[in-house]
């Protein structure tokens, strides 16, 4: 018995989420395209996941439309929606074995008993985890647990597969396996998913699709690529790959290219779309480069702290723009606290906001 | 929602077209051949059951509409159909119209009897239509089960407390002779036997609310001092002893409450123990000086304790040991440690602690009335006024106002105020570290209190076992069982096996109900818990206030509530074992929605959650995934809820009958005919029965802190989104 889930689309259309005066989701609208993986992403509080258990049905809207599959399924409670999700704490029944908890879905089914337990191991077959069937989740390892509330998800075929912060509780070797076991068995299913974390490296790697959010609203919707290269706003430009933000000035512009001022400095950086006049230039810690000697080109800083870190050298600089955060590649040539310096900023990290 | 409806439907028409309408009356032996509603109106003997008939039909036709339509039908046919059956219910009373400008605008009838098994029925069947209604708008994100439990759990308790406890203000403002109503409240109210302040001008008694108040204060103080001294014992020293003083708080749940006040005549009575040898060695006249303060007070002070002490021992417990080791690194000794740090942070628990005892004692009713002698109580007060020659429902109206106003103060004084001020450091996380050795004299003294308190607890526990061994305590201490004969004697007769002894038969009805109780009130109280816990609604605090509030309302409150409200139609009660259980639902409930919500906030909330995005309803969530994690609690609940009904006095003795007497109020009235001897032996049994229960729970559940009364820790559990 396959297990072969027919994706469907979601869409929000103006959705909110109000718990009395507080507003949790503001006017949200986004399309989640089916067969593909879009994460929520955004700091604790932005409302990323009751957006998620919006979808599920386990929170409902207080107003606007939600649809899965082309059908409005706003008013539906989450038992008669046909989406699964995989739980932060993973959910699993403890009095139930392996076997129990990956089947316990398709109990309502009008499939036969042998059939139900055929899909089962079928799914814990899928994660890796044939074999276990009788075990009690007491008795596996954290990412055991993980793969068994996968399989658990998966055995009803979903038109959608949440995810709500899945490897938060795994340690840092295994979030990375489980990310890509993840990301493949999506890819291999066709599965739609919609994936909640507020880790943003986690977000680039597993994400067709990205939609961050702060302070209950979308900041910013795109490619892991979209994002990181043309952020629409500071939060945006620090929240995803971090960076440092200094006021600058566009004071003119040729094609895409913006020819732009920060402190003493002009820089050429590609923006197009981005009107003359004041902006925040966001540049990023890997693109600030120190150098031997001083330019036009370079920034004198003071180096406040220097930290090594085998590969890379990580600094915290004093300027005439502000403080600065830069790391560098290039141990080989570090400077050390309290020493006076020269950066360079590459244009090929830098992205500019609107104020 | 076609199911629910289908099912509700039929229930709803089965209720009203096939079931006896009424409670059998001989009085009202209608010609009509099967009296049904739907007879009852078609014939035309009551005529007011017409408008049930007619929104009867509305769900049925929904049956026909799709959607929104038929939600809205569904809620508007639900609304109709128990305004309709209430309005009927309370308009036309025993003797016709209850209103007399009903008379001339209608003309005269007959009358009706109280609502019965088919009314009962329907008027379920309309209140989950409305449920099932209010799912399909939406309610609850559409969930049936949800919405019927809370329409389940929200009307029983109006029904059920609020509606008895409203028949008490309407009770006291029954016109008196001459006197309006309305003059008659305010006089009842005022009356001078509540609030005179005589005694303090030296001149005559003062007001039983004032001596209520003055020993429920002492009560109060006594109880958290030595409970303070017993948590300090079991927690911040090294006795040997601790599982003894555990023992000293399983006491107070399989104890009858008055069962104490037996063992302290036993002592100090006339013809006690210690009466006797006092005068035999110095020649003291006995007295009865124990009869009245002294006596309740000491009683009390006895009972009490092991409440305020596993207070304590939460918030002694809850003190992390790390601030007390901050503070000796910051060069405090032990004397300061606990001045400065220890006593400031144990504060709101002796507030709450002592407002515990001091709601305890004004709800005491067993003690004062076996050893108040002259010294009158509200909670003894109010009885007499109801079974004594005085007989006035009027007067014990206006007295258990004023109880249960002293006692809801209390209560909310505690919710309120002591709620957000807790300082107890739970923190999840493990806290490491040794709390800090007590100052020396400290703690020789808190031995010096608690260790002979508990000595002297276990005497008289000791005492009572004894007792009904003996012909007459004090005058005749030769070993008999006649008592034990009187009271459970076995004869084999021509028919067989005879229970010939006279506390048979009050044993077996006391068992009999306990045990149909006790699912009940577990069921109950393990939903209501199920929706504190674990559901969101609108409303939510307001029905929690109300699950909370019911509980602080006195034993004796209640009884004399219940023959106010379920005396006449439309709930007719009195005398049956209905009113008995029912009383005993709603006086325990409040245990087993404290082990519910104890045990469910254990349960990981993704797991309910889980279970519905697997496409089971929250009934199948229930039943699945909650019933099997709630086991303990749930067989917790279910014994507590039994031994609780057993051991309580206060509220079933006002409904007790001749046909339907219990075990305790059978006891209470023994010990009013002095015949003291069956009255030990048939507590003794008791204890021994209910122990045996407790030992079985614990072999069971494992070891579990429980309590006798809800009170006991109200701390309040915190509503995490």
């Amino acid at each position: 018995m396959t297990i072969a889930p027919k994706p469907g689309g979601v869409e929000f259309r103006n959705v909110s989420r109000r718990y009395g005066a507080v507003v949790a989701v503001d006017n949200v609208s986004f399309v989640v395209d089916p067969g593909t993986l879009v994460t929520l992403l955004g700091p604790s509080g932005c409302g990323k996941t009751t957006t998620l258990r919006m979808i599920a049905g386990l929170e409902s809207a207080s107003s606007g439309t939600i649809m899965i599959g082309g059908k409005d399924v706003t008013r539906l409670p989450a038992t008669d929606r046909n989406v699964t999700m995989v739980f932060q704490s993973y959910a699993l029944f403890p009095h139930m074995t392996v076997l129990e908890n990956v089947g316990f879905g398709l109990e309502v089914s009008p499939l036969s008993r042998s059939e139900r337990e055929a899909r089962s191991s079928e799914g814990l077959r899928l994660v890796g985890l044939a074999g276990y069937e009788k075990r009690l989740p007491s008795e596996l390892s954290g990412g055991q647990q993980q793969r068994v509330a996968v399989a658990r998800a998966l055995v009803l075929e979903p038109e959608v597969l949440l995810f709500d912060e899945p490897l938060s509780n795994l340690d840092a070797k295994l979030r990375r396996r489980m990310r890509d076991d993840i990301r493949d068995l999506q890819r291999s299913l066709g599965l739609t998913s919609v994936y909640v974390t507020h880790d943003q490296e986690e977000a680039l790697a597993v994400s067709d699709r990205i939609i961050v959010m702060n302070r209950a609203v979308i900041a910013q919707e795109g490619s892991p690529r979209d994002l990181y290269q043309r952020p629409a706003d500071r939060f945006v430009a620090d929240f995803i790959g971090g960076a440092n933000l200094i006021d600058g000035v566009v004071t003119g512009r040729d094609g895409p290219t913006a020819t732009v001022r920060v402190g003493a400095m002009t820089l050429d950086v590609q923006a197009p779309g981005i009107a003359t006049g004041d902006v925040v230039v966001a540049v990023r810690p890997q693109a600030i480069r120190v150098e031997p000697v001083a330019s036009d080109a370079t920034l004198e800083v003071t180096v406040r702290k220097a930290t090594y870190l085998g590969s890379h050298m990580e600094y915290a600089l004093d300027s005439a723009v502000g403080e600065l955060f830069a790391v560098d590649q290039d141990v080989s040539r570090a400077v050390s606290t309290g020493s006076l310096a020269h950066v360079r900023f590459d244009p090929r990290g830098i992205a500019l906001v609107g104020r | 929602m076609n199911r629910s409806h289908v099912l509700w439907l039929v229930a709803a028409w089965l209720g009203f077209a096939v079931l006896p309408w009424h409670v059998p009356s001989s009085r009202f032996a209608h010609e009509v051949p099967w009296p049904s509603g739907l007879m009852l109106s078609l014939t035309g003997a009551e005529p007011w059951l017409v408008p049930i008939a007619l929104v009867l039909v509305l769900p049925a036709m929904a049956l026909a509409a799709e959607g929104i339509g038929r939600a809205n039908l569904l809620v508007a046919s639900g609304c109709a159909g128990l305004v309709a059956l209430l309005a009927q219910g309370f308009l036309v009373g025993l003797d016709g119209w209850a209103f007399a400008a009903l008379d001339e605008a209608f003309g005269a009838v007959e009358g009706q009897a109280g609502l019965g098994l088919g009314a009962l029925v329907t008027a379920f069947a309309l209140l989950f239509l409305l449920t099932t209604g209010l799912a399909g708008r939406g309610a609850m994100k559409g969930d049936r089960f949800t919405t019927g439990a809370i329409g389940l759990v929200v009307s029983s308790i109006l029904v059920f407390v609020f509606f008895p406890v409203a028949h008490i203000l309407a009770g006291a403002a029954t016109p008196d002779g001459d006197m309006s109503g309305m003059a008659a409240f305010v006089a009842r109210l005022t009356a001078a036997d509540i609030w005179s302040l005589a005694c303090l001008a030296g001149e005559g008694r003062c007001g039983v609310a004032w001596t209520s108040v003055f020993v429920a204060t002492l009560t109060g103080i006594v109880t958290t001092l030595l409970g303070l001294a017993f948590a300090l014992v079991a927690t911040r020293t090294n006795f040997p002893f601790k599982r003894a003083l555990r023992l000293l708080t399983v006491l107070p749940i399989i104890t009858p409450p008055f069962v104490i006040g037996l063992a302290v005549i036993l002592l100090f009575g006339r013809n006690g123990t210690v009466t006797l040898a006092l005068s035999d060695w110095f020649g003291l006249t006995s007295t009865r000086w124990i009869y009245g303060l002294p006596g309740i007070l000491l009683t009390q002070a006895l009972a009490f304790t092991p409440i305020a002490f596993l207070v304590m021992v939460g918030i002694v417990q809850g003190i992390s040991p790390s601030m007390e080791e901050a503070a000796q690194t910051l060069r405090a000794d032990r004397w300061r440690t606990f001045r400065r740090v220890t006593w400031p942070l144990l504060r709101p628990g002796l507030a709450n602690a002592f407002l515990i005892g001091f709601i305890e004692s004004l709800a005491d009713f067993g003690n004062p009335l076996v050893l108040g002698g002259n010294y009158e109580v509200l909670s003894t007060k109010i009885f007499y006024a109801v079974v004594g020659a005085q007989h006035d429902p009027g007067r014990a109206a206006a007295l258990a106002i004023v109880l249960l106003s002293l006692c809801i103060g209390a209560f909310m004084a505690q919710r309120l105020w002591l709620g957000r001020r807790s300082y107890t450091t739970m923190s999840g996380k493990g806290d490491a570290g040794l709390p800090a050795a007590l100052p020396g004299w400290l703690k020789a003294s808190i031995y010096a209190v608690a260790l002979p308190w508990a000595a002297f607890t276990f005497l008289l526990y000791v005492l009572i076992l004894f007792g009904g061994f003996v012909v007459n305590w004090g005058r005749d201490n030769s070993f008999t069982l006649r008592h034990y004969e009187t009271g459970f004697g076995l004869a084999w007769g021509e028919h067989g096996l005879q229970w010939t002894g006279r506390a048979w038969n009050s044993l077996f009805t006391t068992l009999e109900i306990a045990a149909v109780s006790a699912p009940l009130t577990a069921g109950m109280g393990l939903l209501t818990a199920y929706l504190l816990v674990r559901q969101r609604f609108a409303g939510q605090g307001a029905f929690e206030f109300m699950t909370l509030l019911s509980f602080a309302i006195p034993g004796t409150v209640i009884g004399v509530s219940y023959i106010l409200a379920y005396n006449e139609p439309p709930v007719e009660l009195t005398g049956t074992a209905v009113i008995l259980v029912l009383c005993f639902i709603f006086r325990n409930m409040p245990v087993s929605i404290r082990a519910g919500v104890a045990a469910m906030s254990q349960i990981d909330r993704s797991l309910d959650e889980c279970a519905l995005t697997l496409r089971s309803g929250s009934a199948r969530t229930v039943r699945r995934v909650i019933i099997p994690l709630l086991r303990p609690a749930i067989v917790a609940a279910l014994v507590y809820s039994f031994v609780r009904a057993i051991t309580s006095v206060s509220a079933v003795i006002f409904l007790v009958s001749a046909r339907h007497d219990l075990a305790t109020s059978y006891i209470v009235g023994r010990v009013e005919a002095g015949d003291f001897g069956l009255a030990i032996a048939y507590s003794s049994v008791l204890i021994v029965l209910m122990g045996l229960g407790i030992l079985f729970i614990q072999w069971i559940v494992g070891e579990r802190r429980l309590s006798r009364r809800s009170s006991a820790d109200l701390k309040p559990f915190k509503v995490t989104a």
